[in-house]
């Protein structure tokens, strides 16, 4: 670990100010960016502490459901009126890293956490992600874990983010604050592809802040399910994963919201798959049909064309599990 | 069971003399273990931890960790380090009654939050429910990650996460035992939870 300074402001402006000195980082529950740290992949000089900040209110209504960048995972999981509005969020939460994690990890810091890429994490390989223009050893590495959609000649990683799929289905917004003020950005747009700068993962300007999330109640938030594959049973990282959310009438579906883990350079929205859901039947051949096209423009490096059908699959298998 | 015997006197002894060491140096402003940077250093922090109850003055680098000024200052060694990357679960502590993982933490981030570690638990000689549930369902093979269960059982019990063994199973799932004594481990956790 290299040494930094640790500042500790207690309001918003502080720790906006705190952030604009070159080298700063944000430091929310710490669970990603202390391994960073430790194996010398981030090396702030200036480390802006957010605990004091506040920012960790959840609260939700009959129109929306707004979660506080610091709340922890845990609090926003166990949170009657989130499982009661938006249970992919909920289900997503209790699958992710385990309990004392969640404890710590927070919303904001969740959804910029790093990659698992195994060569991103050990700085004894060249990494395009970690260092520009040195070079991708996974595309014709190890690469069963890799993203078999969104990645270019340059980087293949997944966003390792359970949260994140969930809130990409659910068509979050993320707001944040800089020292020019106030945005809001769908989360769609948050993150970007990794094209030929793949250390840049989101449009987060420097020393910009994510402030909260925001949810719109609805139909299909409602009656939303997380489902999520790994190599073991729990505290593990996703294989594939599905977010989906039904808004049915009479055995019709009105409106079908559709997301993926695993698979993506980032959350991946899978919006051939709710085409072909609208106005159908809640029948297994409908799925079958909308769940064959999950993969469409999928390209799997050498040890990873099975996430392809697994993909599939658990599309096939979350909306039998939403239609219950 | 000698086995048994040997591990009372462990756990007994070793908590007792570490508590008394962080009570003997409690009033000492200059910890002398020779982790701790020295005061004046080039970006020496310093600040008081509230562990198990006592406020602890300690000089750190803004980098070191709970878990490290645990073990390594404080003498707190019941703490363990596994992985030192949040993976094991052997580091766990409480934070304001969370179980959380001492390894991920800045120490200098925890000032004027009350923090438990393994050796606080007990109150005198008298073992924690939970300390008496692993002795007598054998919890364990060679100990190294039972604090942490521990910890992290208490915590579990309290949040009630008991009501099955899968939902134990899955609530204890940050805590690995490389030993795998996984069955003996549910089972101590669903008699201690039974009892409370
Ligand atoms: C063993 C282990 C297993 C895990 N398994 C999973 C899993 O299965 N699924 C999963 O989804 N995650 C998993 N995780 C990741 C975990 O969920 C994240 O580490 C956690 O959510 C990050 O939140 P944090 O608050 O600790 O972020 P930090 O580590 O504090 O920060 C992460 C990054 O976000 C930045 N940051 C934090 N907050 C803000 C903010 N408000 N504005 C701007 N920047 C900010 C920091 O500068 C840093 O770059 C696992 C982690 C561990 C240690
Ligand atoms: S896939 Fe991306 S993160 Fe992994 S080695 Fe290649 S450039 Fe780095
Ligand atoms: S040492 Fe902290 S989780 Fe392994
Ligand atoms: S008892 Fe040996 S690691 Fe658990």
């Amino acid at each position: 670990m290299q040494a930094f300074h640790l500042s500790q402001p207690n309001s918003l402006d502080a720790a906006l100010a705190a952030a604009r000195s070159h080298g700063a980082k944000f430091i929310a529950g710490g669970t990603d960016l202390m391994q960073l740290l430790k194996d010398n992949i981030e090396v702030p000089t200036e480390l802006v502490d957010l605990e004091r900040v506040g920012l960790s209110s959840i609260q939700a209504d009959a129109s929306e459901l707004r979660l506080g960048a610091m709340a922890r995972m845990s609090d926003a999981a166990v949170h009657p009126d989130v499982r009661a509005g938006w249970p992919a969020i909920v289900q997503a939460l209790e699958a992710s890293a385990s309990p004392q994690v969640r404890n710590m990890g927070t919303i904001g810091g969740n959804l910029l956490q790093r990659t698992r890429c195994g060569y991103f994490r050990d700085t004894g390989f060249a990494c395009n992600k970690r260092e520009p223009g040195s070079g991708c050893p996974a595309i014709a590495g190890e690469n069963r874990l890799m993203a078999i959609l969104g990645g270019s000649d340059h980087c293949i990683a997944t966003h390792p983010s359970d949260l994140a799929v969930a809130l990409t289905a659910l068509d979050a917004m993320v707001t944040l604050h800089g020292i020019n003020g106030e945005r809001r950005v769908p989360i769609a747009d948050f993150y970007r592809l990794p094209a030929d700068t793949p250390h840049i993962e989101t449009i987060l300007q420097p020393g910009e802040m994510i402030t909260a999330v925001t949810v719109r109640a609805s139909g299909a938030a409602r009656n939303s399910h997380y489902l999520k594959l790994r190599d073991r049973a729990s505290f593990e990282f996703a294989l594939v994963s599905v977010a989906v959310g039904l808004d049915q009438r009479d055995g019709v579906i009105e409106h079908a919201l559709l997301a993926a883990g695993g698979v993506g350079t980032r959350p991946w929205r899978l919006p051939q798959v709710e085409a072909a859901l609208r106005g159908k039947a809640l029948e297994d051949a409908v799925f079958g049909d909308a769940s064959s096209i999950a993969a469409g423009g999928a390209s799997p490096a050498q040890q990873n064309g099975f996430k392809r059908i697994l993909l599939q699959r658990a599309v096939f298998r979350a909306l039998q599990m939403a239609s219950a | 069971m000698p086995s048994v015997t040997r591990r009372v006197l462990l756990g007994t002894t070793v908590s007792s003399l570490a508590m008394g060491s962080v009570e003997g140096r409690a009033d000492d402003t200059t910890p002398t273990i020779s982790a701790a940077p020295a005061p004046g250093s080039p970006g020496a922090m310093d600040i008081a931890l509230q562990i198990n109850g006592n406020q602890v003055p300690l000089v750190v680098d803004p980098r070191t960790t709970l878990l490290d000024a645990l073990r390594e200052q404080i003498g707190l060694t019941g703490t363990k380090k596994g992985c030192d990357r949040g993976s094991c679960g052997a580091c766990t502590v409480h934070i304001d009654g969370r179980r959380v993982l001492s390894c991920l933490t800045l120490a200098a981030r925890v000032q004027g939050k009350a923090i438990t570690t393994i050796e606080g638990l007990t109150s005198g000689d008298v073992l924690h429910p939970v300390q008496a549930a692993f002795l007598h369902h054998d919890g364990y093979q060679c100990g190294y990650c039972t604090p942490g269960q521990i910890m992290s059982a208490v915590a579990l019990i309290k949040e009630g996460h008991t009501r099955s063994d899968a939902e134990i199973r899955e609530w204890m799932s940050g805590n690995i035992c490389r030993c795998g004594a996984y069955p003996n481990i549910v089972a101590a956790i669903r008699d201690a939870a039974q009892r409370s």
